[in-house]
């Protein structure tokens, strides 16, 4: 199996035991250096899949709860080359699939090709990079596509149904459905055509479809449930982390049980 | 090179940027999937307003009866002879609002009514795309929220007062590092929350395609404008056309106009700040390296993890990390030269100019002024023509601690 099947397949036992798969969102290095690996092992076990947030200086996309750890981490000297060398000394390798959440630009100074292998190295199954529009991902898409790497692609809320059929075409590992028209971390509802969007998404994705930005609580799953397959929790995981929180129970929590 | 030299005959023939946004390898538009339709809408809005007479005239009556243009070309006579060169001055700090960004903002201001917009936003540095856009939107009745890093408030102060009276709500960006790329970040973290009703009236030359082409267009009257009125006065080109480089668009709405004439040397003036250190200057073109900020691929200042690096300029509005995909390519292909005038060097040419000319520029065109001074040591008896893009009231507050410091 490919590293973005591997994905896709995490997402799909989760729903075989009917529940939504949980995509949890951690920036490396953050609260700290040294509690990165033990934060990532605890978060992988109650996880499905895991992004781990590469930090930059200029996070457009973020709202305040990333932009603060982003920061936090940058001030601590966490870099593209620091994380990947954590994860490859990760013995042994976590079972639950791993995928960095980068802007582009420190992907581009790694450099393309060298950080294809480096990522294979370190046991990295795919990549989501949110300044990065599938009509400009040409590159990357080829490069991680020939090593069966996932590139994880977003569509969103505002995304006309044409340009999204050609980005469900595109789309390795899971489709990242936004569920707002704006930044990470907002808590929102969820509104009945926000629904109805996700449900044709769904039904244009070849692969699992997973809601992101903004989703904080077992409220916001539960409307989700049976629109999508996954969800992306992340402000509210490093927030909780921020606290001193323990992000497993939390996870867990989330879960819970239901009815069908 | 020869990628180079036809990137540059396809940029004179007007064929860039192409339809993806590119000047050559440059450009492009790096953005959320978000904020996709509405540039989209944008660009479709573009191609058909800008063409249109309808659009054209308004503009043009609003530039001549609203912003004072043309702007006047001035000859420089005790510059000149103190520094050896002719020295003719485009003056962009005559144009309402006092600098060039008011042709950018009002251009948008009409492009965006055209489209529908419900509101405005807005970044700023030196606070003088903020009082543009402020004011282009009064003018229009738009309402408008500029951004504004909590750094540049205190340098800027006098441009905060005049953005609120102009009805302009003014945010301060205590994020990042708090001057101008900081401020489009927010600016375009609100785009992406709202991005069919409001409008990004963004300042300069950067950002996703279309901006880059947008406001070239919209400033390349200052070019346009310099080489009619150079032509009527002395019956030929000049030898050469300064400007300053920030983001650009002063630079490029100059520059323009000229890049076909190859025997008028361009040259672009970066801030230099205290030096070549990285972090002590803000010399995107001669110091940076290709990566992708705000949207577009160009040149940056960044570390070797692909981190932006803090910038210095004792000027705001050159205080950018980034710089237009355009001059990229123009510095690439070698048509445009970049160099750069140090903070002492501006504020040296600040003084000249008051003392010389009677005229006080704002410190982002001093450092062209400086670049003068450079090249007529280098070409005396010459002919050179600077874009003042802006006057430099705005600055006191800087001034006072550095040229008025020095003095009893």
């Amino acid at each position: 199996m490919s590293a973005h099947e591997r994905i896709s397949a995490a997402i799909r036992t989760a729903n075989a035991r009917g529940e939504l798969a949980l995509v949890a969102y951690l920036t490396a290095g953050f609260p700290s250096r040294e509690r990165f690996r033990a934060d990532l092992s605890r978060i992988a076990a109650a996880a499905d899949v895991v992004e781990i947030g590469v930090p930059f200086t200029d996070p457009m996309a973020d709202g305040v709860t990333i932009q603060r750890s982003s920061r936090a981490a940058l001030a601590q000297g966490v870099s593209l080359h620091w994380i990947l060398a954590e994860l490859e000394s990760m013995q042994p390798r976590l079972a639950t699939p791993l995928l960095l959440m980068s802007y582009l630009n420190p992907l581009l100074a790694f450099g393309i090709e060298s950080l294809v292998t480096a990522a294979e190295r370190a046991g990295v199954a795919g990549f989501i990079v949110p300044d990065l529009p599938f009509d400009e991902g040409d590159t990357l898409h080829a490069a991680l596509s020939a090593r069966g790497l996932a590139l994880v692609q977003m569509v969103t809320p505002v995304t006309t149904e044409a340009r999204l059929t050609q980005i469900c075409t595109r789309s390795r590992g899971f489709l990242y459905a936004v569920t707002v028209t704006g930044i990470t971390g907002r808590s929102t509802g969820v509104p009945a055509e926000v629904v109805g969007y996700l449900d044709i998404v769904r039904r244009y994705a070849n692969v699992p479809v997973c809601a992101g930005f903004g989703i904080r609580g077992r409220e916001q799953l539960e409307q989700l449930r049976g629109h999508v397959d996954g969800v992306v929790i992340g402000s509210a995981l490093v927030e909780l982390l921020e606290r001193g929180g323990d992000p497993a129970e939390w996870l867990q929590s989330l879960r819970g049980t239901h009815s069908d | 090179m020869s990628t180079n030299s036809e990137a540059l005959q396809a940029l004179i023939a007007g064929r860039l940027p192409d339809s993806h946004g590119r000047f050559g390898p440059y450009g492009g538009r790096y953005v959320p999937e978000t904020l996709i339709p509405a540039l989209e809408r944008l660009a479709d809005g573009v191609r058909t307003h800008l063409p249109a007479s309808e659009f054209r005239q308004a503009f043009a009556r609003e530039l001549a009866s609203w912003v004072g243009r043309p702007t006047a070309l001035t000859y420089a006579g005790r510059l000149s002879a103190e520094w050896g060169a002719h020295i003719w001055l485009k003056r962009e700090d005559l144009a309402h609002t006092g600098a060039h960004k008011i042709n950018n903002a009002l251009g948008q201001a009409l492009l965006a009514q055209r489209l529908g917009a419900r509101r405005i936003v807005a970044e700023t540095g030196a606070g003088q795309h903020g009082v543009a856009s402020a004011a282009a939107c009064a003018r229009l009745g738009l309402p408008c929220t500029v951004y504004m890093g909590e750094i540049d408030m205190e340098r800027q102060a006098p441009n905060v007062g005049r953005m609120r009276l102009l009805g302009a709500t003014v945010v301060p960006v205590t994020a990042g590092d708090r001057t101008l790329r900081a401020a489009i970040d927010e600016a375009l973290r609100d785009w992406v929350s709202d991005p069919l009703g409001t409008y990004y009236l963004l300042g300069s030359a950067v950002g996703p395609h279309p901006y880059p082409y947008l406001v070239r267009e919209l400033q390349a009257v200052i070019g346009r404008e310099a080489r009619a009125q150079f032509q009527e006065a002395a019956g030929r080109l000049p030898d050469a056309v300064i400007a300053c480089v920030g983001g650009g668009s002063n630079a490029i709405g100059m520059f323009h106009e000229f890049v076909a004439d190859h025997d008028v040397e361009l040259i672009g003036i970066e801030a230099g700040g205290r030096g070549a250190t990285l972090g002590g200057n803000a010399a995107t073109l001669s110091f940076g390296r290709p990566g992708v900020l705000h949207g577009s691929y160009s040149l940056l200042l960044q570390n070797a993890d692909g981190q932006i690096e803090e910038t210095h300029s004792v000027s705001a509005g050159l205080d950018y990390p980034g710089v237009g995909p355009e001059h990229a390519l123009l510095a690439q292909s070698g048509r445009v030269r970049y160099r750069t005038a140090e903070d002492t060097q501006a504020l040296e040419a600040v003084r000249a100019l008051c003392q010389l000319e009677g005229i006080l520029p704002a410190l982002e065109s001093a450092h062209a002024i400086a670049g003068a001074k450079v090249w007529a040591a280098e070409h005396a008896g010459g002919t050179v023509v600077v874009c003042l893009s802006g006057r430099g009231d705005k600055d006191m507050p800087t001034l006072q601690q550095t040229l008025l410091a020095e003095r009893p």
